[in-house]
């Protein structure tokens, strides 16, 4: 298993029991840092997003989504997170 | 375990630790509560969030009245922290008339679907911008009755599939989809009409600068403005969630076309 670093200029902060699993995020988000959970589900029983990392804090997940689940933070300074392949 | 376990995920139940600065937040001041129960992938929150953020923006909050036509949307009348009154069927421009003939100085809006404006109430904007009254109205157009299943509307596009057009939409037996934002930019009183839509974050921020553009124009007494904003129903369209951006602009969007019909403002300039 190797490791990789990868710089992410944001975050998200996500109110997964608001989420109602329509998948709008995952194809909209530009640097594709956010995908579905397959089987785990929030209190409604929806599946919801979870994010790895790379993302940019463009904010375009929480322009789309209908349910409001998204708080956008952008990080001062530029991070690098290590990622295991 | 969760599958949060033994992966490259970013813990997200909580503000990051390193410095960083809010850029978005989960929702706009005037929206009280964020969660509702319009169903996945609906259009419609998306709009209404950007009409509250313009009415924050401009200013305007102490003095702003809503008249909410009938519809899913009216799930926001009672979660907004703004005045809001209900309008019966296709009425909300005629009841926008009056509050803003009573009070002059109040910022009058109404949000209302195609359902509601172009099958039950056309004549009242067409009436409410031919008075060129200085109110603006939002039509959320999704093609579909949503809240009563899914049925067909006066702007279902040719071709839509919907509960009672099970094999699409054809003019020979249903007729044709009304234009309706062509239909008043053509009237003398409006002043600033405008389409939009909801189906990617482009056409977000674009339909966010109609509505502004629509309310500055009210403030500025310049007459009637209106903003339809095409929203995606997937339950209404009986397809995926994932396909219904894609489905809007192939299909309502090729027919409600989108851009800035009439602006008095820009054509006086």
């Amino acid at each position: 298993m190797s490791e990789k670093r990868v710089l992410t200029r944001g975050t998200v902060v996500i109110d997964v029991d608001a989420c109602k699993g329509c998948d709008l995020c995952i194809d909209a988000c530009p640097p594709g840092v956010l995908t579905m959970t397959s089987h785990e589900l929030n209190a409604r029983g929806y599946a919801f997003p979870i994010l790895s990392p790379g993302c940019t804090g463009c904010r375009i997940c929480a322009q789309i989504c209908p349910d409001f689940v998204f708080q956008v933070y952008k990080y001062d300074e530029p991070i690098e997170l290590v990622v295991n392949e | 375990m969760t599958e949060h376990e033994g992966r490259n995920v970013v813990p997200t139940d909580r503000p990051p630790e390193q410095p960083a600065t809010l850029v978005r937040d989960f929702t706009p001041d005037l929206i009280d509560v964020g969660t509702h129960h319009l169903c996945p992938g609906c259009g419609e929150p998306v709009a209404m969030r950007a009409a509250l953020e313009a009415v924050a923006e401009l200013g305007v909050v102490q003095r702003t009245i809503g008249v909410f036509g009938i519809g899913c949307y009216t799930a926001f009348s009672n979660n907004l922290d703004v005045e809001v009154l209900q309008a019966l069927h296709g009425r909300a421009p005629s009841l926008a008339t009056g509050v803003k003939r009573a009070k002059p100085a109040a910022f009058v809006f109404t949000v209302q679907g195609d359902g509601d404006m172009v099958n039950e109430g056309l004549q009242e904007v067409i009436h409410t911008a031919a008075r060129g009254e200085n109110v603006t109205c939002i039509m959320l157009n999704n093609g579909v009755f949503g809240e009563t299943g899914g049925h067909m509307t006066a702007t279902t596009v040719i071709g839509q599939r919907t509960k009672n057009t099970l094999e699409g939409r054809n003019a020979e037996d249903h007729g044709h989809p009304i234009l309706l934002a062509n239909m008043l930019a053509g009237i003398d009183g409006s002043a600033y009409v405008a389409r939009g839509a909801v189906n990617n974050a482009h056409n977000v921020a674009l339909t966010k600068q109609m509505i502004t553009a629509a309310f500055e124009s009210q403030i500025a007494g310049r007459g009637f403005s209106f903003v339809e904003v095409l929203t995606m129903c997937p339950t209404g369209w009986f397809i995926d969630t994932t396909e219904a951006p894609e489905y809007l602009a192939d299909n309502l969007a090729a027919v409600h076309q989108i851009g800035v019909l009439k602006d008095v403002a820009r054509a006086d300039a």
